[in-house]
C-alpha cells in the first residue's frame, strides 16, 4: 500500500519535472537552418531520473527528520557523531598527528597540481576563518569581505611595484592595511542589523573593486600587475615547483596561527562578548558590552587575516587583477563559513577544503563541474542545515537537580 | 543510524578524491591542452574555442593524427580568473600536456604563463589581446593569431581621421582587461595625433550588464562627438548602437574584432547598418573558413560565436608546428612556428620572434546590408 | 533642459526595470526573511522560455501580437513553476534552520539554474526580437520616449497597483501578512503557511517573467548570466527602499536608476556603481530600513 502511494508519488514529481523542464531542456532553436530540435530522449532521461531521486529525497528527508525529532526529544543537548569524535581526545589526538605528517610529506608525494589547490584551499581556511570571526562570532553579515582580501594583494602588489618591497615585508603591512579598511567599514555599519548591513558591506566591496578597476593611475586598471614575486628564502633561486611548496608551507604555519589565534580569541573576553552580541545585541549592551568596540574589534580582526590571505594570494599567483575580487568570492567565502557550521573552526576548514576543491576534482565532469557543485551546495545544506560540523554550544549542566539546566 | 550516513558519505569523498586526484596516465598520444572560461560569465568566449579545437582534432585524427599519433585534447575551464588559471596550468602541466590551446583571457594568461615557460611548453591564445604579452619578452612560449590592443586601437584612430575625418571623438570601453586596453591606446594615438586633428570629447568606462544605456549615449549626443570608438564585447556595442539610432543619432559607431561577430548583426539588426568594426583580414572567401564554418554548423547546429577562427588557426598552427618539428621538443615546435607558413581560416600565417602571427592583417569592417564587409 | 529630461526618462527606465524584478524579491523576503538570490535567474529563464516560444511561433508563421501574448504566458507559467519547485526542493527543507542556510542554498539553486540553461540552451547572446508594436501616437516623441518604454512604465506601475490590491485587500493577502508578522501565530488562526510561502514564490515568480519578457525585448539579447547582474542590483533597490515593502521597492528602483542616470551624464559614468552604492550607503546611515522600511524599534 505504502509502496504504491509512493511510487505515484514519485510518478507525479517525474512529470512535473519533465512539465518544468520541457521548454529549456528539449527545445533548441537552430538559429542556422531556422529549424527546431525536439530533443524528446531528453526529457524521458529527465523523468526517469527525478523519478528515483525523489524517492532518495525523501527517504533523506524522512532521515533527517527523524533525526531531529530525537534530538529535540532528548532531555540533554545530543551531539552529533562528529561533533562527539571531535570532542573525544582519544580520537582527536592521533587524527592531529596524522594530519600533520600528512600535511608535512604532502607535497613530496603529490603533484604539482595538488600542491597548488591545497595551497588556495588552505588560503581560503584562512579566509573563511577571519570571516567566520564577523559571521559566525559576532553574527554580522558580511557580503563584502573580498574588499579587504583585495587591499591585501594590492598592497603587496603595489608596495612591490613602486618601492621593490618584499614578501614578508608586505605581510604584516597588508594585513594592518586591511585591518584599517576594516574600520572604516565598520564605523558607518555600525547601527544596521541583518540584511541592510549585507547589503551595504556588498556595496562597499563592490565600490572597492570598481575603484581598483577604474583608477589606473593607482592599481593599474583591469589589466592588473603582473610579475610579482613568490616569496623569497634567503636570497635562493627557486624553480616553480620548489616556491610552491615553500607557499604551501607558509600557509600551513599560517593556518596554524590562524587557528591558535581564533581559539583564544574565542575563550577570550572579546570573543564572549562576539558570541553575546550575537545572541543578542540589546542584552548584551545591558551586561556593559561597549558595542561599537565589540562591533569594530570584529571587522577589524576578521579584515587581518582577509589581508593576509590577500598578501599570499598576490605572491602565489603572481598576478591580480579586479576580476579574482568580484562578489562571487565573497559569496563563496560566506558558504564555506556557513556549510562548514558557524563558529567552528573544524567546521570552516572542511568547508574551504570541500568547496575550494571541489570544483577542482569534479574537472572530471568537464562541462557538468558546476551544476554538480551547485547541486552539492544545495543538498548539502538542506540535508545538514547547521552545516557540516555546527560549533558545540558551551552548556553549563547544574549538578544538583537535573530539572534545572542553565545554559550560559 | 546518522553516523553511518556520515562515514559513507566520508569514505565516498575520499574515494572520489583519490579516483579523480591522480595524475593520468602517459599514453601515445599527442596532448592538445584547450584552457578558457567555460563556465560563469565570460563563457561565451571561451566555449567557441573548445568548439574549434574538437572539429580540427577530429578532422587530423580522422587523417591519421600528428606524426603517426592520436591527437588527445584535455579542455580545462578556468572561468577567466588568474588564480583559477594557475590551478589550470599546473594540472594541465602534470597530466603531460605538449602544446596548449588558450588562454581566452589577458590576465588568466599571463597569470599560467609563468608556469608553462618553465615547465617549457607553448601556449598559442586565439584571444588574448594584452600588448605586453608579446612585446614585453617576457614569455618566449607565448604566441597568438589575433593582433595586440594597439594595433587595432591604432588601425581604429587612422581610419576614423584620415579616412572618415572626424575631429570629434568619443572613447568608451567596458572597464574590462580588453576593452579598456584598448580604449586607453586608442585614447593615446588621438592625442598625438595634436589637438587640431582629432579632439577626444568623452573618455569613460560604461558597467558592462547594465540593463540601459540611455545616459551614456545622452551625454555623446551633448558631447556632440561625430564618432565613438568603443572598446569591448558586442553584447554591449549593440546595446548603444540601438539606442544611439532609436534615438535618431548619425554618430558613427567604430569599434574592435570583439565586435566583430555576427552575433553583433543579429542582435542589433538594422540598427548594426553602418557600423565600422576592425578585425582580422576578410577570411569570406578563405576555402578554410568556410570549411570552419560548415563544420561548426553541421557538428552544433549554430553558427560559431566569439574567436572561433582564430582558435581554429591557433589550433591548426600548433598541431602542424608539432608535425613540421618532427617530436613535441619545445624548441623545435617553436622554431618550426616561426619559419613553417601555415594554411589556416586567417590566411597562410606564421609568428615573428615575439610571438605574433605574421600575415594576420587587420582591416576595417563594415555592416552593410547585414553583413560585414571589408571597407577598402 | 532637455537633457535633464533625457536623463530623467532614462533613469525612469532603468528604475522600472529594476522595479519589475525588485517587487519579487521584496515579496519572498517580507514573508520568509530569504535573500532569494535565484530569484534573477527565474527573470532569466522567463526570458529564456519566452525566447523559444517566439522561435517555434515565428516558425509556424503566427501573428505577432499573438505570439507576444501566448510567449508572455508561457514565461509566466513556466517561471512560476521554476520558483514554486525551487521552493520546495531547497528552502522548505530549511525552515527553521539557521538563517543564514536558506541563503546559501538560495546561491546553490541560482548557480545551478545558471548552468542549467548554459548546457540546456547555449552560452552565447541570443537576439531577443522586440514584438511590442510602436504606438502611433508616439511618432512625434520618438526620439524621447519610445513605445517598449511605455510599455515598461505601465507594467510595473500596474504590478505595483496590483499587487498592493491583492495583499491589502484579498483574503489572500491578509493570510500573507498574518505569515509576514508572525508565522506559528498564523499557523495558529488556521493559515496554511505552506500554501501561502508557495503562492508568494509563484506570485513574486510571475512578476519576475514578465520582467523578463519586457527587459528582454528591452535589451534586444539575452544569456544565461543576465540574471545575476539585474538580480544584485534589484536586491540594492529593494533595500534601499525598504525591503519587505512593494512601495518601497518600486521607490527605491526609482531612486537608484535615477542616481545612475544623473550620476553618468553630468559627472561620469566610470565610477556610477561607486556612487550609487555610496548613495545606499548614505541613505542608509541615516535611515537603517531603508526609505520606506518600518524602523526596527529594540524590543527588550
Amino acid at each position: 500500500m505504502n509502496t504504491i502511494k509512493e511510487l505515484k508519488k514519485s510518478f507525479l514529481i517525474a512529470l512535473w519535472f519533465m512539465f518544468l523542464t520541457f521548454p529549456i531542456m528539449v527545445i533548441k532553436v537552430n538559429t542556422v537552418e531556422q529549424t527546431i530540435d525536439w530533443r524528446w530522449n531528453r526529457l524521458a532521461m529527465v523523468g526517469i531520473f527525478s523519478f528515483f531521486a525523489s524517492w532518495i529525497w525523501r527517504y533523506l528527508l524522512q532521515r533527517k527528520e527523524m533525526g531531529q525529532k530525537r534530538a529535540e526529544e532528548s532531555e540533554t543537548p545530543t551531539l552529533t557523531f562528529q561533533q562527539r569524535v571531535l570532542q573525544n581526545p582519544k580520537f582527536t589526538r592521533p587524527a592531529l598527528v596524522v594530519i600533520c605528517i600528512f600535511a608535512a610529506i604532502f607535497p613530496f608525494y603529490f603533484s604539482m597540481y595538488q600542491v597548488n589547490i591545497m595551497t588556495t584551499a588552505l588560503i581560503y581556511v584562512i579566509l573563511g576563518l577571519g570571516l567566520n570571526i564577523v559571521v559566525g562570532l559576532a553574527g554580522l553579515l558580511d557580503l563584502g569581505y573580498v574588499a579587504f582580501y583585495a587591499v591585501g594583494a594590492y598592497s603587496y602588489a603595489l608596495l612591490n611595484v613602486h618601492f621593490g618591497m618584499g614578501f614578508w615585508a608586505c605581510l604584516p603591512i597588508g594585513a594592518g592595511l586591511a585591518m584599517l579598511f576594516g574600520i572604516v567599514l565598520g564605523f558607518p555599519v555600525l547601527r544596521l542589523r541583518g540584511d541592510y548591513l549585507a547589503i551595504v558591506t556588498l556595496g562597499f566591496g563592490e565600490i572597492i573593486r570598481l575603484i581598483l578597476e577604474n583608477w589606473n593611475e593607482f592599481s593599474f586598471g583591469p589589466s592588473g600587475i603582473a610579475n610579482i614575486p613568490r616569496p623569497g628564502f634567503f636570497g635562493i633561486k627557486m624553480s616553480i615547483h620548489q616556491s610552491l611548496i615553500y607557499i604551501y608551507f607558509i600557509m600551513v604555519a599560517m593556518v596554524i596561527f590562524t587557528i591558535f589565534v581564533v581559539r583564544r580569541l574565542q575563550d577570550s573576553r572579546i570573543g564572549r562578548a562576539w558570541i553575546a552580541l550575537r545572541e543578542d545585541e540589546v542584552a548584551c549592551q545591558a551586561t556593559g558590552i561597549d558595542k561599537t568596540k565589540t562591533k569594530l574589534s570584529a571587522f577589524a580582526l576578521g579584515a587581518t587575516w582577509a589581508g593576509m590571505g590577500g598578501v599570499v594570494f598576490a605572491a602565489k599567483t603572481t598576478f591580480i587583477n579586479p576580476a579574482s575580487f568580484t562578489i562571487w568570492e565573497s559569496i563563496m567565502i560566506l558558504c564555506i563559513v556557513v556549510l562548514g557550521g558557524m563558529g567552528s573552526i573544524v567546521g570552516v576548514i572542511f568547508g574551504a577544503g570541500i568547496l575550494i576543491l571541489l570544483p577542482e576534482y569534479l574537472r572530471a565532469f568537464s562541462e557538468y563541474r558546476m551544476l554538480m557543485f551547485a547541486a552539492a551546495l544545495v543538498l548539502m545544506m538542506v540535508f545538514r542545515p547547521h552545516g557540516i560540523i555546527s560549533a558545540v554550544r558551551r552548556t553549563y549542566q547544574f549538578e544538583g537537580s537535573p530539572e534545572k539546566k542553565a545554559s550560559s | 543510524m546518522r553516523h553511518r550516513i556520515s562515514v559513507v558519505a566520508l569514505t565516498a569523498m575520499v574515494g572520489v578524491f583519490l579516483l579523480f586526484g591522480g595524475t593520468a596516465l602517459a599514453g601515445d598520444t599527442i596532448k592538445l591542452g584547450v584552457a578558457g572560461p567555460h563556465s560563469g560569465d565570460l563563457a561565451s568566449y571561451g566555449i567557441p574555442t573548445v568548439h574549434a579545437a574538437e572539429l580540427v582534432v577530429k578532422d587530423i585524427n580522422a587523417k591519421g593524427g600528428v606524426l603517426g599519433k592520436k591527437v588527445e585534447l584535455l579542455v580545462e575551464d578556468d572561468v577567466c580568473k588568474p588564480e583559477v588559471a594557475t590551478n589550470t596550468a599546473t594540472k594541465l602541466v602534470g597530466e603531460g600536456v605538449n602544446v596548449v590551446l588558450g588562454h581566452i583571457c589577458s590576465g588568466a594568461t599571463k597569470a599560467a604563463l609563468g608556469i608553462y615557460k618553465e615547465a617549457k611548453i607553448v601556449v598559442m591564445s586565439p584571444s588574448a589581446t594584452n600588448p605586453s604579452l608579446t612585446q614585453s619578452g617576457e614569455y618566449p612560449n607565448f604566441f597568438r593569431t589575433i593582433a595586440s590592443d594597439d594595433a587595432q586601437a591604432k588601425l581604429e584612430v587612422d581610419f576614423a581621421l584620415n579616412t572618415l575625418k572626424v575631429k570629434k571623438i568619443a572613447v568608451l570601453h567596458d572597464k574590462g582587461d580588453y576593452g579598456k586596453g584598448l580604449a586607453e591606446y586608442a585614447k593615446k594615438f588621438l592625442e598625438a595625433a595634436g589637438p587640431d586633428k582629432a579632439e577626444v570629447v568623452l573618455f569613460e568606462g560604461i558597467t558592462p550588464g547594465a540593463v540601459d544605456y540611455s545616459a551614456i549615449v545622452q551625454k555623446i549626443k551633448r558631447k556632440g562627438a561625430e564618432a565613438v570608438i568603443f572598446g569591448g564585447y558586442h553584447p554591449e556595442a549593440s546595446k548603444i548602437v540601438t539606442q544611439m539610432r532609436k534615438k535618431k543619432m548619425k554618430t558613427i559607431f567604430i569599434s574592435d574584432d570583439g565586435v566583430k561577430d555576427d552575433t553583433f548583426i543579429k542582435v542589433a539588426k538594422k540598427y548594426a547598418e553602418g557600423v565600422y568594426a576592425t578585425g582580422p583580414k576578410d577570411v569570406s572567401k578563405n576555402p578554410l573558413a568556410i570549411k570552419a564554418r560548415e563544420e561548426h554548423k553541421k557538428a552544433y547546429g549554430s553558427d560559431p560565436g566569439a574567436f572561433y577562427d582564430n582558435a581554429y588557426a591557433a589550433a591548426l598552427a600548433l598541431l602542424n608546428a608539432i608535425q613540421k618539428a618532427g617530436s613535441t621538443d619545445y624548441d623545435a615546435i617553436v622554431k618550426a612556428l616561426r619559419t613553417n607558413l601555415v594554411d589556416t581560416p586567417l590566411g597562410k600565417i606564421k609568428f615573428d620572434k615575439r610571438g605574433d602571427a605574421i600575415g594576420v592583417g587587420f582591416a576595417m569592417y563594415q555592416v552593410k546590408d547585414g553583413k560585414y564587409v571589408e571597407v577598402k | 533642459m532637455d537633457y535633464f529630461l533625457e536623463l530623467f526618462l532614462g533613469g525612469l527606465t532603468r528604475g522600472s526595470i529594476y522595479a519589475l524584478i525588485a517587487l519579487g524579491y521584496t515579496m519572498v523576503y517580507g514573508i520568509i526573511e530569504l535573500i532569494n538570490f535565484a530569484h534573477g535567474e527565474i527573470y532569466m529563464i522567463g526570458a529564456f522560455t519566452a525566447l523559444i516560444v517566439i522561435s517555434v511561433l515565428t516558425m509556424l508563421g503566427w501573428n505577432q501580437l499573438a505570439i507576444l501574448a501566448i510567449a508572455t504566458l508561457a514565461a509566466i507559467v513556466w517561471s512560476s513553476a521554476y520558483g514554486f519547485t525551487a521552493e520546495k526542493v531547497a528552502y522548505k527543507p530549511l525552515r527553521g534552520a539557521p538563517r543564514l542556510s536558506p541563503l546559501i542554498s538560495a546561491i546553490g539553486v541560482s548557480l545551478f539554474l545558471q548552468n542549467y540553461v548554459l548546457l540546456a540552451q547555449t552560452s552565447d547572446f541570443l537576439p531577443f526580437p522586440n514584438l511590442i508594436p510602436d504606438f502611433k501616437f508616439l511618432e512625434p516623441y520618438e526620439g524621447i520616449v519610445r513605445s517598449t518604454e511605455i510599455v515598461i512604465y505601465v507594467v510595473t506601475a500596474a504590478v505595483l497597483v496590483i499587487l498592493t490590491v491583492l495583499i491589502k485587500f484579498t483574503k489572500l493577502g491578509k493570510a500573507m501578512r498574518a505569515t509576514a508578522q508572525d508565522r506559528d501565530m498564523a499557523m495558529l488562526v488556521g493559515v496554511n503557511v505552506d500554501r501561502v510561502i508557495s503562492f508568494t514564490f509563484i506570485v513574486g515568480s510571475a512578476t519576475a517573467a514578465l520582467g523578463g519578457v519586457l527587459i528582454a525585448s528591452h535589451i534586444g539579447q539575452i544569456n544565461f548570466y543576465i540574471g545575476f547582474i539585474a538580480g544584485i542590483k534589484a536586491f540594492v533597490a529593494a533595500v534601499l527602499g525598504g525591503i519587505g515593502s512593494m512601495p518601497g521597492a518600486v521607490l527605491g528602483s526609482l531612486v537608484l536608476g535615477w542616481t545612475e542616470s544623473f550620476f553618468t551624464g553630468y559627472i561620469s559614468s566610470d565610477y556610477e556603481d561607486v556612487f550609487a552604492f555610496l548613495f545606499l550607503v548614505l541613505i542608509l546611515i541615516f535611515r537603517p530600513s531603508g526609505i520606506l522600511g518600518r524602523a526596527n524599534t529594540d524590543k527588550v
